[in-house]
């Protein structure tokens, strides 16, 4: 296989500490030297990251791809060929196809058909429920076996208490993980924006955050029952920021995310109707924003998601109520997590952390994923943070275009991706061996 | 208008306005044709269920065929919020787009023959309280008119409702929330009674028509604390017995029936000034 070396880039590995300037160099697909040109290198390719950052391959631990099932709206092809666009090595990807993920079968065939791409990592969740239906356990063990790394129940509602209970005893059972968005479904029926003053004036339907809390509070009190080791999905309000810090501040086995869209919008962008804003869970306050933000700088967040969700541009051309909610985002992960710790002056190595280090380990990959150790698989993308552009239908990849910063200009640009040493994704232009 | 003998002027004539109401509606429909037909536009009124819709077309398929029929206006009601905006945002610059009512979001015809009808009444709009009885919470209409109650500087204006028919922070759109009816209409100008939909009557929301009349509705005894010379509006139609008792519907402080005459005239004017924009 290949050997090259990646040269003059800043290093940001946050799990090993480092931040400086340093050449980094990769053979049989995995990272062979930090520093100092290995032994037998003469004559490897080199790639000049000058004024560019080296970093791991950003992990994303929310995307859905579609497949199987909605090929309408995207195809594992298309939105893998995004996530390397945008420096995305490993994603974690939900049960929520058609037919869900509760068969062994199909996650082999989605495992499958993934690897013959060549292009990013993928991890299922399995389904927690048969069909996701909220009513019987999937047989987690045999789905575990067949490559899924954790057990989800997507956007599906899992009413009965006594059946969420008792999943979570099963997967505790096998150290199972299991990841939840907390949200009361009686409470946020038929809503489809935040409630408050701006749903309020423009006449929408509303999902009280007390839908969050409620949910997120039963979770937590089956958490400290069981034991089970929980991911929490997608928070949206400052009162569940409270309440994860309280809860591992009380050594409960619990992480939690943030989507992207949810660090930067808050419901006043609906504007007039913009179908584009329509996102699970809504957009909220200016002061759930804030503590949101608050939240990814204590560490009480864990990680940055891009919760990537393409949807057919018909499903968005409707009245903001009946379009499809979501927003595509697995090229954008990148610029706005950098967007993010700028605005907030964070440290660059503690923002690629929350899309790298941390986002493995919320997974269970912090093994052999965000991480550029000595022998580590060689998952890396190089990133000129500085370069703007303007984001359009043309420059994303994935198949879906329904984003928020559509002609919104973002700083942070992919100059090349690597999977297990080889270039999936190089920009035109400056990235050239020598 | 009225009372004119030739009730015609010829300011739309050649011009095609398209009424497509996808939410029942004999009256505001009725009102917008007479007042295009006033104008001496052709009106056409796009009955949905029967039509394209029933059989799966998109909303804007449908708009994108109304206008290849050459339509220079579309008057629009739909149930979901935002709908004419979507509509207005697809369409060639040149088609003018009506909002008669989408979802809970307005009704900006209604909010302003509202206005009109305070207007002739009651003249000034800044030293009035205005009281605003019911379903707020799912009212376009009760939106429209806060917002435009509040554009033309009136202060004093009630929300009368239980907790339940009030939207969330409410107060933002700046007005004074009271959930006992007889405190807020005391020394009342001009009370709107909105109407109850019969869904709402039953269920999480209020646990019957019989005590949503006794607790809300208007009463002569409750219409007696305000000032004797306030006004009594409905945008109907009306539930007699419900929100508005009969002999405070038919008797002298009504100016139920004004509105709809005045709604007449002001949708004219609005078409007028729309197509001459």
């Amino acid at each position: 296989m290949t050997h090259f070396s990646v040269v003059n880039g800043r290093l940001i590995d946050p799990r090993n500490g480092t931040d400086r300037t340093l050449d980094l160099h990769v053979r049989d697909g995995r990272i062979a030297g930090i520093g100092p040109r290995p032994a037998n290198f003469a004559g490897a390719q080199t790639y000049d990251a000058s004024g560019c950052l080296v970093i791991p391959g950003l992990v994303d631990v929310a995307v859905r791809l579609r497949e199987p099932g909605l090929e309408y709206k995207a195809t594992l092809h298309s939105e893998l060929l995004a996530a390397v666009a945008g420096g995305v090595t490993t994603v974690a990807c939900l049960p929520d196809t058609d037919p869900p993920l509760d068969e062994p079968g199909l996650v082999e065939m989605l495992k499958h058909r993934a690897r013959l791409l060549n292009l990013a990592h993928v991890f299922p969740l399995g389904a927690l429920t048969a069909k996701l239906g909220g009513e019987r356990l999937t047989e987690m063990a045999e789905l575990s076996d067949a490559g899924c790394v954790g057990f989800s129940h997507a956007d599906a509602p899992l009413v009965d208490t006594q059946v969420l209970y008792r999943a979570l005893q099963y997967a505790a059972t096998f150290g199972f993980k299991v990841w939840l968005r907390p949200q009361d479904p009686f409470l946020s029926r038929n809503g489809v924006a935040h409630d408050g003053e701006v749903a309020t004036r423009l006449g929408l339907p509303g999902i009280p955050s007390a839908a969050e809390t409620i949910a997120l509070d039963t979770i937590l009190r089956l958490v400290r029952i069981t034991g089970a080791a929980v991911h929490i999905c997608r928070l949206s309000t400052a009162e569940a920021v409270d309440m994860l810090r309280a809860a591992k501040r009380d050594g409960l086995p619990v992480t939690c995310d943030v989507a992207a869209c949810h660090l930067h919008l808050c419901d006043a962008d609906i504007g007039y109707f913009d179908p584009m804003m329509h996102l699970i869970p809504p957009l909220r306050t200016p002061a759930d924003r804030a503590a949101l933000r608050g939240g990814l700088a204590d560490g009480t967040i864990d990680a940055i998601c891009s919760d990537h969700r393409p949807v057919d541009e018909d499903a968005k051309h409707l009245p903001f109520g009946e379009s499809e909610p979501g927003a595509s985002g697995l090229e954008l992960l990148l610029p706005l997590a950098l967007k993010w710790g700028r605005e907030e002056r964070r440290p660059l190595s503690e923002v690629v952390a929350r899309i790298t280090s941390h986002a493995a380990r919320v997974l269970g990959r912090e093994q052999d994923a965000g991480h550029l150790s000595h022998g580590a698989p060689a998952d890396l993308c190089i990133v000129d943070p500085e370069a703007e552009y303007t984001v359009t239908a043309e420059t994303l990849k994935s198949q879906g275009k329904n984003t928020p910063f559509i002609g919104v200009r973002l700083a942070g640009r992919v100059r090349g991706t690597f999977v297990s040493g080889q270039q999936v994704y190089s920009v035109e232009g400056p990235l050239n061996g020598a | 208008m009225g009372e004119r003998d030739v009730k015609k002027v010829p300011l739309l004539r050649g011009k095609s306005v398209f009424n497509l109401f996808f939410e029942n509606s004999t009256r505001t429909r009725t009102t917008f044709e007479i007042a295009a037909k006033r104008l001496s536009a052709d009106v056409i009124n796009l009955n949905v269920s029967t039509s394209s819709t029933a059989k799966g077309e998109s909303l804007l398929d449908t708009i994108d065929n109304l206008a290849a029929m050459n339509a220079d206006m579309f008057v629009v009601r739909h149930a979901q919020s935002g709908a004419p905006h979507l509509i207005a945002r697809h369409v060639k610059p040149h088609i003018h787009v009506i909002n008669a009512g989408d979802g809970r979001h307005a009704h900006p015809t209604q909010g302003l023959l509202d206005a009109y009808t305070i207007r002739h009444y009651k003249k000034d709009f800044s030293g009035i309280a205005v009281a605003i009885v019911g379903d707020i919470l799912h009212s376009r209409v009760a939106r429209s008119l806060i917002h435009v109650l509040r554009a033309l500087g009136t202060a004093d204006v009630r929300a009368i409702a239980p907790q339940t028919l009030l939207p969330t922070g409410v107060e933002a759109l700046g007005v004074r929330v009271c959930h006992e009816m007889t405190a807020g209409l005391r020394d009342a100008d001009v009370i709107v009674m909105l109407r109850l939909q019969n869904e709402r009557m039953r269920g999480p929301l209020l646990p019957s028509a019989q005590e949503f009349a006794k607790t809300y509705g208007l009463s002569v005894e409750k219409l007696a604390v305000a000032k004797p010379d306030a006004i009594v509006m409905h945008p109907g139609p009306m539930n007699r017995g419900v929100e508005i008792d009969s002999a405070v519907a038919d008797g002298r402080q009504s100016v139920i029936l004004p509105q709809v005459t005045f709604g007449i005239a002001v949708r004219m004017a609005v078409m007028s000034i729309l197509a001459s924009s």
